[in-house]
């Protein structure tokens, strides 16, 4: 006791200079967010200077510093005190991966009938598979192929709008439109990767990020074809084998079985389509990582001069790549059109992309699970925190910085081999290179 | 200077020049590469070696010059018009790097399998064949690993095949990058300094593989190399490249009496040995 109470004298000093400096920070940021208050005065303005609220608040941070210093962190900056709660749980993730494959695949079949369930759970899993699709579509750009693409909900608008507008148009079926949008979209892929894959780094995340915002910007003028800002609306919804899910429908899907006219049929249906969209998805990227056209996705976030020294023609290898992440992508924006019934540009900004590269790049890149982790943690984890309303935003923020300093890789860092002669060993994490366009 | 008479060459480079805005890198270089045989390219730092080599396999584009590649049935390619990944898979012309450039995030039999992308591409039929299953792409990926398999054991690193390529030792990874190259059976193998940072012991494991190389395969190897006991033991003629400009060209024995290279090597005036 007494050798702690010495240390603790001995560190006084030290903390009190770092609690200053803190409070100091403190003090120049709060002064005008929490010291002056705006208020409406009919014709003008007010400043309504608030001192003890802003002296409470440097003074709650002067003291927590120096508590936390004295006797939480034990005179040293580390981050030792959070960095090993996150560490095990990325490992025990990938420990836990060969089981936890197809315990949440069973999760998710059963779900909609599960005793807890009920409209609201079931729009959110929704919400949360669309994003694990969107997320596994533009892990085959950012995770294998190392092509950090920041516009990659254009595709997703253009999915959306394809589909919305030969449904409404030509009255084509959702069944008959799906692959129609997908291939709109990777056409668009292959229309924007043209000129802009021979960017790299930087350039490439910039000019992408443009397109993105070129595609909505075309939506919202364009008013003869889009409707503009108002958006498409009366968007058929999909049916079951030629079965709507309506109460009035002809045929009806519940006269036609027979049972009793639920609201919930439609949702568990949705539920159901955009599961077996996913699980496509995943199949279809898991599956091309073990060819040679996957492989030379990873082989060209790796080394892309050696790629081209072995006779891989990198132009085509980067557009397939962008191709098919494209077409992942506006697959959803169809189900996502007829899930909504009403699309407007809106939906498509550039917040949509952001959240979708967050997914992939927390999960961990090129990681299949991890994007499903990262996309139930964030999508999920923020309609968890509805009652907090507008400190969501902020938690969300907090939550992002605290992961990128103690996990800077995403959850599930390392990489799985295509192939293997004796044993498949996992590669670390920090071998793997993340691109550099 | 001996120039090899009109002998069976895979490898013509005429009036090569190449020039980096007013530095000419390489200044009217004319040489030649026999069939199956080791042809070293040396001199001092800085005098266009790599460049030669990146001209060769469509790094850069070449100011000026020619270089023909002419295949054992007689088809002949123009490198300096090709793309560099043409010039891989058609001219087959594969190389390895100063700095090695593997992918180290991916496994050792991984990188063997990236270089027999182009058969194992045709065999998925563009990845539909390889998604449905087809047995084709089966065979024909079982056959790379073979081929992957009979590399792994000629540079010993067959145990090692699962472990990622950056987690080998330095000299493995030399090998591991020859082996690469030499996965895509190509006609033409360059080695830009092969033997940097080897111990001697390394050195001579890697001159009995080059050797190997050519006897086994039958192909022909270009080499750049600051080590004039490697070059002088395993290469069959040698070219001497001084500020971009041909100083020698010949017999090992030829050049290392020729006192322009002795001059280049150890900084004498030119007058003196003029």
């Amino acid at each position: 006791m007494a050798q702690s109470a010495t240390s603790l004298s001995a560190r006084l000093p030290e903390a009190l200079k770092d609690a200053a400096i803190a409070a100091f920070i403190s003090l120049a940021l709060f002064a005008f967010i929490v010291g002056i208050r705006t208020v409406d005065d009919p014709g003008k303005l007010l400043l309504q200077p608030r001192p003890w609220l802003l002296a409470g608040a440097v003074g709650a941070v002067f003291v927590g510093r120096l508590l936390l210093n004295l006797f939480f962190w034990g005179g040293t900056h580390t981050q030792s005190a959070f960095a090993p709660l996150l560490a095990p749980l990325g490992r025990t993730f990938e420990k836990a991966s060969p089981w936890l494959t197809p315990a949440l695949v069973a999760f998710a079949v059963t779900l909609p009938f599960l005793p807890f369930t009920d409209r609201y759970i079931l729009d959110v899993a929704i919400m949360v598979m669309t994003y694990i699709m969107l997320g596994w579509g533009l892990n085959v750009v950012v995770g294998l192929a190392g092509l950090l693409d920041l516009g990659y909900v254009a595709f997703y608008a253009v999915g959306a709008y394809s589909y919305a507008l030969v449904a409404t148009h030509f009255g084509l079926s959702f069944w008959v439109a799906l692959p129609l949008a997908g291939l709109l979209a990777a056409l668009w892929g292959i229309i924007l990767g043209f000129p802009v894959l021979r960017l790299r780094g930087d350039y490439l995340a910039i000019v992408t990020l443009a397109f993105g915002e070129i595609i909505r910007i075309v939506l919202i003028n364009w008013y003869s074809l889009t409707n503009g800002p108002d958006g498409i609306t009366r968007i058929p919804r999909p049916t079951f084998f030629g079965l709507e899910l309506t109460r009035r429908g002809e045929p009806s899907f519940h006269e036609f079985f027979g049972i009793p006219y639920s609201p919930m049929n439609r949702i568990i249906f949705l539920f159901y389509i955009i599961l077996v969209l996913a699980l496509i998805t995943n199949f279809i990227t898991t599956r091309l990582r073990r060819l040679p056209l996957g492989r030379a996705w990873e082989a060209l976030r790796e080394d892309e001069i050696a790629c081209r020294s072995l006779g891989i023609n990198t132009r085509n290898t980067k557009l397939s790549a962008f191709a098919i992440g494209a077409m992942f992508g506006g697959f959803a924006g169809s189900f996502f059109a007829t899930r909504q019934g009403f699309i407007s540009p809106e939906s498509f900004t550039f917040i949509e992309s952001a959240i979708i590269l967050a997914i992939v790049v927390l999960g961990g890149m090129g990681s299949q699970i991890g994007v499903v982790i990262a996309a139930i943690v964030m999508i999920g984890g923020f309609e968890l925190f509805r009652e907090l309303e507008q400190y969501r935003m902020l938690m969300f923020g907090l939550a992002m910085v605290l992961i990128m300093i103690w996990r800077p890789r995403g959850l599930i860092t390392s990489r799985e081999p295509s192939v293997y002669l004796k044993e498949r060993k996992a590669v670390s994490g920090e071998l793997v290179q993340e691109g550099k366009g | 200077m001996s120039a090899p008479g009109a002998k069976d060459s895979i490898l013509r480079v005429r009036h090569l020049t190449m020039r980096f805005g007013g530095l000419v890198a390489i200044d009217n270089l004319s040489f030649e590469a026999g069939r199956n045989d080791i042809t070293a390219l040396i001199g001092p730092n800085g005098a266009g070696k790599t460049t030669v080599f990146n001209c060769i396999t469509g790094f850069y584009k070449p100011t000026e010059g020619m270089i023909q590649m002419t295949h054992g049935d007689g088809r002949e390619y123009l490198l300096e018009r090709l793309d560099d990944h043409v010039i891989a898979r058609q001219a087959r012309v594969a190389r390895t790097f100063q700095n090695i450039r593997l992918f180290g995030g991916m496994t050792v039999l991984e990188n063997l399998m990236v270089a027999q992308h182009n058969p194992l591409v045709h065999a998925s039929r563009f990845a539909i064949a390889g998604l449905l299953g087809l047995s084709g792409f089966k065979k024909a990926e079982r056959e790379a690993v073979e081929r992957s398999k009979h590399w792994l054991e000629k540079i010993q690193l067959i145990d090692r095949a699962d472990d990622p390529a950056a987690d080998l030792p330095y000299g493995a990874q030399r090998r591991l990058e020859i082996a690469r190259a030499m996965c895509m059976q190509p006609l033409l193998l360059c080695l830009d300094e092969p033997a940097a940072g080897l111990n001697p012991r390394e050195s001579d494991q890697l001159n009995q593989l080059l050797l190997d190389i050519r006897k086994e395969e039958g192909i022909a190897i270009l080499l750049i190399e600051h080590d004039m006991s490697v070059v002088m033991e395993i290469s069959d003629h040698i070219a001497v490249l001084d500020y971009g400009v041909k100083i020698s060209d010949g017999t090992p024995d030829f050049v290392r009496s020729d006192p322009h290279v002795i001059a280049a090597y150890l900084g004498v005036e030119d007058e003196e040995v003029a």
